[in-house]
């Protein structure tokens, strides 16, 4: 084979402390080496240019390139060397800046390490083979997950496009979080007037196919073609019957079902719609209060419908939706401030949550948009807020900042003044985060025209007794510990991924963090893709932030998506697992071990067990290579000897000196 | 309350004075965001020159004279509510003893009162073997020269104070030990 | 009942301010079948000021005790005060690594092998004993009885060093409480800090903290506040009038031990629970609480 080198300086990245001109005169002395070059910068458009005239004029079959971590241009050399019409597997690279430059800063040892790593690339990919990628069909529907306002921005793009959306909601409507509040910062928009349009639009869209209180079951498959089970929970109603009059509420007997919508301020009916502008606006039955589902009594609800959609023996169904790209918008769920034992723990009845606020605010809420405290009834006369509960706080494992809360607290201390001009209004802050446009001024307003007031310090304590509740902070730019007398604490707590994005990860194998948002492929660039392709996310899913962000990310989303499904076939990754038959014995470790179902025990010719992979499931992680007891089973690419000529010539120097 | 204002050069402080803190106290000062909650919720900081959360921001800047001379850490009663809410999981009352022993060790005294109480404390130990109420009380007044602060209490206390001290047969031993601490200024 | 024994550790407060409390302990695990040995020799664990003035001078005076109890053979220690505990716990501590048995070798000739366990003794009674097993004992229900429980800011903190029940809302007690036939209502400030040592030094962080945790306990209509440390039944007793006159007010609120409450119930005699010594009479509230107090020995009378 003619192998050409080429070792990058990256500038003084790598130049700094490996002397690259002595690497590659080092490597025109390895095995099959023809060509060696050192690079100003090898993946700029002149650095590669110089590889592809070399592979023109050189004759070269093969290609080492001396640089950075195959993560950061692996992809890019490969092509490179395709236009030079080489195959793009017959390259390696030699990571000489994250595994040399940037971790030691001896020259001489660093080029001799160096000139090592290549001569490893060089063994390696002597032993290369061309490897030719088959291409496969790509579906093209697209799947969302999450009814919020970042799944309906995205299913709508999608759908809009042109491409048949699937949307699955968990909830019994969608609408999210934004459906349930009273007003947007910094405009003070009217949420249910926002989203309300686009909840129609995403119902009455030809191209979009709403479950709605479902749930992903199962997924199998991969990029271009996912097949995916979707559970649809019995709502114990026809829906396709169902008009949402309403007539079964009013008749419901039994109002002992928590009103999840309301935030538990209240109860509702067994039998209920959630909210007035729901979508699908449809009655469901909660089967731990209904009557009849618990004790076989009642029944009122199923006389009184008009077209008899009530069903008490409908049960869960499972539909098989195939699509070809999956968008996750699975939004988030908030903190549990009971965790906060010194905030009362949950037990005073006028220390409530920022959503429990919303909801009072609202006017379709349970005081039809009075702001009266839950233990009386009364109007405060002074409101508190407590900020950062749940948020920034390592002791309850939330270290990070909600992003959304000064914001929010801000617009509802303004909404108080609107509802109870002579109220008086305290915010307890730490810092006031107001990056986005026109936060900033929409903070000044809520000081200088509502006077509102801000007081800088963390809340310690706070107790209600004979209905007052006192609360205990700190005013650090007075250097005092305060104390105010409130009739009612909104408590801002933060966010955190919705219940059971872990488990709906492991579903579709995607990672997440520590906290259980889901992980995007890069932070900066990258902020909609996931390591697992056709997989993307938008909204607070991943990382918790406001309405614009989310309804910009339900758009990326939607984008990455079109771009993968604009296509009509994929390439395969040919770096995939293959069966040598004659060597494999049968056992069947290696389909036991598989993460990706991808190996399938079937019989030869001769009725003998084999292993056989699918090529279109394998992802190449090697795993069944380590399990197989004979080592049978190899992966192309990265071959037991491919990878073992690399390690040897790594050894080499050792062997030789004992 | 007394809000004073300064005007300080920074990078002039002793980050040494710093490392010497968090070594001693097993707490690390840049941990500390000065969100408050600490101050918010201490019992003494009303009596004080400065709020907990103040001297930690000084730790912080390595300002050692401003530390070591103030009131607040001969005030702290280790309540540990500062520690138990703290977010960024400082135990600050283990913060505020060091500089107190620290203080004491180095000779600043901000808070004349509590340290003779404290230093009558451990000479009753010293001499007794146990705490003697009445004497402590009686050095006490000697030293600060305030002798009658606690005589309304008088009639009620002196039912169960003894006039003699209840020495243990361990004195000795005891007084062995103390004398030994209050000798070196060595380190822990 | 299979008695359980243990050496008993009074502290110093307990031999002067707070006698009743040790008598009042020493009479409710009597009753209990909980054996209590006093350490020979004891000596002050430093507390506080030994601690300010070297964390191992503390540790090395507790040490001392430790090593008694060893020597007594006893398999744990137990005291009634707070502070103490945390003293023989934190010495407990340097005893089970090199560099403090090292640094306490230096002040403490003979040191202990290690570490001991230690309780307080309401853990004792609560955990031990059981609250099944008091409140089968229970001779008079304590009807009438508004109890505000206030443990202090040492007996819970820190959670891993105390090892007994919560930080910031503990339960023990209320529960005892409740075993007993008392009210107990909910009480924001039952581990707010009295003030600590501070009454003689620094009078008015004791006179403010004590006026707000008594001022809270009348808001929340308690007549009574039961407390288990002797620092902070000083400081709201002894010192209630001064917390009152800072208030401009009268609080005339009993302060009880725990051990006092529980030994009411249990029957035993008002002298004997050391009641008569309290600078806030209690008197009145036992007697409209209670029956009038009855000879413990009728047994006749534990049929109720």
């Amino acid at each position: 084979m003619r192998i050409g080198v080429f070792v990058c300086l990256c500038g003084s990245n790598i130049a700094a402390t490996v002397d690259v001109d002595r690497v590659a005169e080092i490597a025109k002395g390895f095995p099959d080496v023809v060509f060696a070059k050192s690079e100003m910068y090898a993946c700029s458009e002149p650095g590669q240019m110089a590889i592809r005239d070399a592979i023109t004029n050189m004759g070269l079959e093969g290609v080492v390139v001396a640089s950075c971590s195959p993560r950061m241009h692996e992809v890019t050399f490969r092509r490179a060397v395709e236009r030079a019409g080489i195959n793009r597997y017959m390259f390696e690279m030699a990571n000489i800046r994250e595994h040399v430059s940037w971790i030691s800063k001896g020259v001489e040892q660093n080029t001799r390490k160096a000139a090592d790593l290549v001569r490893a690339a060089v063994e390696k990919l002597r032993l290369n083979k061309g490897l030719t990628a088959t291409t496969f069909e790509v579906n093209k529907r697209a799947l969302v997950v999450g009814g919020g306002v970042a799944g309906i921005q995205a299913a709508l793009d999608l759908a809009d496009s042109g491409l048949q959306v699937v949307l699955v909601e968990r909830e019994p409507s969608i609408g999210g979080k934004m459906a349930k509040l009273d007003k947007t910062f910094p405009t003070v928009d009217c949420s249910a007037c926002i989203l309300g349009p686009k909840m129609v639009d995403v119902a009455q869209h030809q191209n979009i196919t709403l479950h709605t209180y479902s749930e992903i079951e199962e997924v199998s498959g991969y990029v271009g073609s996912f097949e995916v089970k979707v559970r649809k929970k019995t709502p114990y109603v026809h829906w396709d019957a169902c008009t949402g009059c309403g007539l079964c509420m009013e008749k419901c007997p039994s109002s002992k079902s928590p009103d999840l919508f309301n935030e538990q301020l209240k109860t509702t009916t067994a039998i209920s719609i959630p909210f007035p502008q729901a979508i699908p606006k449809k009655a469901r039955i909660d089967p731990l209060v209904c009557l009849k589902l618990t004790k076989d009594k009642c029944g009122a609800c199923a006389k009184i419908c008009p077209t008899g959609a009530v069903d008490f023996g409908l049960v869960d169904e499972i539909v098989t939706e195939s699509v070809g790209a999956v968008i996750l918008a699975t939004g988030y769920d908030l903190f549990d401030h009971t965790k906060y034992p010194e905030y009362g723990g949950g037990k005073y009845p006028d220390v409530i949550t920022s959503m429990q606020y919303e909801r009072l605010l609202n006017a379709s809420g349970p005081t039809s948009g009075h702001v009266l405290r839950p233990s009386d009834g009364k109007e405060p006369k002074r409101v508190v807020f407590v900020q950062c509960v749940g948020s920034r706080d390592a002791s309850v494992g939330r270290p990070y900042c909600s992003g959304f809360c000064c914001m929010a607290t801000a617009k509802q201390a303004i909404l108080t003044k609107d509802h109870i001009p002579d109220a008086e209004v305290f915010v307890f802050y730490i810092d006031v985060r107001a990056p986005g446009k026109l936060y900033e001024e929409f903070y000044t307003r809520a000081r200088e025209e509502y006077g509102v007031r801000y007081v800088r310090g963390r809340v310690s304590k706070l107790w209600e007794v004979d209905g007052v509740i006192t609360v205990q902070g700190a005013d650090t730019l007075l250097q005092a510990q305060v104390e105010v007398d409130a009739d009612l604490v909104v408590l801002a707590v933060g966010g955190e991924p919705s219940t059971g994005a872990r488990a709906l990860a492991e579903k579709l194998r995607i990672s997440y963090d520590a906290h259980g948002f889901f992980m995007e492929s890069h932070p900066k660039l990258r902020p909609v893709e996931t390591n697992t392709a056709g997989i993307f996310l938008a909204g607070a899913c991943q990382g918790l932030k406001d309405i614009p962000s989310s309804v910009a990310q339900g758009s990326a989303a939607a984008a990455k998506a079109m771009v993968l499904l604009s296509r009509d076939r994929l390439e395969a990754n040919p770096q995939v697992a293959g069966v040598n038959q004659a060597r494999c014995i049968g056992c069947g470790k290696c389909a036991g071990v598989c993460p990706f179902q991808a190996i399938e025990m079937t019989e030869d010719r001769w009725g003998a067990t084999k292993a056989k992979v699918i090529e279109s499931l394998c992802q190449g992680c090697g795993v069944c290579n380590v399990a197989c007891l004979d080592k049978a089973i190899q992966l192309d690419h990265f071959t037991d000897d491919q990878i073992l000529a690399g390690v040897k010539a790594l050894c080499r120097e050792w062997k030789e000196k004992n | 309350m007394k809000i004073s204002s300064k005007s300080i050069k920074l990078g002039e402080g002793d980050s040494s004075f710093t490392s010497e803190v968090k070594a001693r106290s097993g707490q690390n000062p840049s941990r500390c965001m000065q969100c408050g909650k600490c101050t918010a919720g201490c019992p003494v900081g009303f009596s004080a020159d400065l709020p907990v959360n103040a001297v930690l921001r000084l730790v912080q800047e390595g300002l050692r004279d401003e530390v070591l001379g103030s009131r607040f850490i001969w005030l702290c009663a280790q309540c540990r509510t500062c520690s138990v809410r703290c977010p960024q999981e400082i135990d600050v009352a283990a913060l505020m003893g060091t500089l107190r022993t620290m203080a004491w060790k180095g000779g600043h005294v901000a808070d004349k009162r509590v340290k003779v109480f404290l230093g009558a404390f451990v000479d009753s130990v010293r001499k007794h073997g146990r705490v003697h109420e009445l004497g402590l009380m009686m050095e006490y007044a000697l030293r600060t020269g305030r002798l009658f602060d606690e005589l309304e209490l008088a009639p009620k206390a002196l039912g169960k104070l003894s006039l003699r001290p209840h020495a243990s047969l361990g004195a000795d031993e005891v007084c062995a030990i103390v004398e030994r601490a209050m000798k070196k200024g060595e380190d822990r | 009942m299979n008695q359980i024994q243990y050496a008993y550790f009074p502290g110093c407060s307990q031999t002067g301010t707070a006698v009743e409390y040790d008598m009042s302990v020493r009479a409710t695990a009597k009753a209990l079948d909980v054996e209590l040995i006093e350490i020979p020799d004891w000596t002050c664990c430093g507390s506080s000021p030994a601690q300010s003035a070297d964390k191992t001078l503390m540790a090395a005076l507790t040490a001392r005790n430790l090593r008694l109890v060893e020597e007594m053979g006893r398999a744990g220690v137990v005291t009634p005060c707070p502070s103490c505990l945390k003293a023989l716990k934190v010495a407990g501590e340097y005893m089970e690594h090199d560099h403090g048995r090292g640094l306490v070798g230096k002040l403490l000739d003979r040191m202990p092998a290690g570490a001991v366990p230690s309780a307080s003794i309401l853990q004792v009674f609560v955990e031990d004993v059981g609250l099944e097993e008091i409140a089968k004992r229970v001779v008079r229900p304590l009807k009438g009885l508004v109890a505000a429980p206030y443990y202090g800011c040492v007996l819970t903190r820190p959670k891993r060093l105390m090892g007994f029940d919560d930080e910031e809302d503990p339960q023990s007690m209320d529960k005892l409480l409740r075993a007993l036939g008392a009210q107990v209502p909910d009480f924001p400030f039952k581990v707010e800090c009295c003030g600590a040592s501070y009454g003689v030094p620094r009078r008015e962080i004791v006179v403010r903290q004590s006026g707000r945790i008594l001022d809270m306990a009348r808001r929340v209509g308690a007549n009574a506040i039961v407390t288990a440390c002797p620092l902070c039944h000083q400081n709201l007793d002894l010192r209630q009038g001064q917390a009152a006159r800072s208030l401009d007010t009268r609080f005339d609120l009993p302060i009880l031990y725990v051990t006092q409450v529980l030994g009411l119930a249990l029957g035993l005699e008002y002298h004997a629970l050391g009641l008569d010594k309290h600078a806030v009479n209690v008197r009145t509230l036992v007697d409209a609480v209670f029956e009038a107090p009855r000879p413990v020995n009728e047994e006749a009378d534990r049929c109720e």
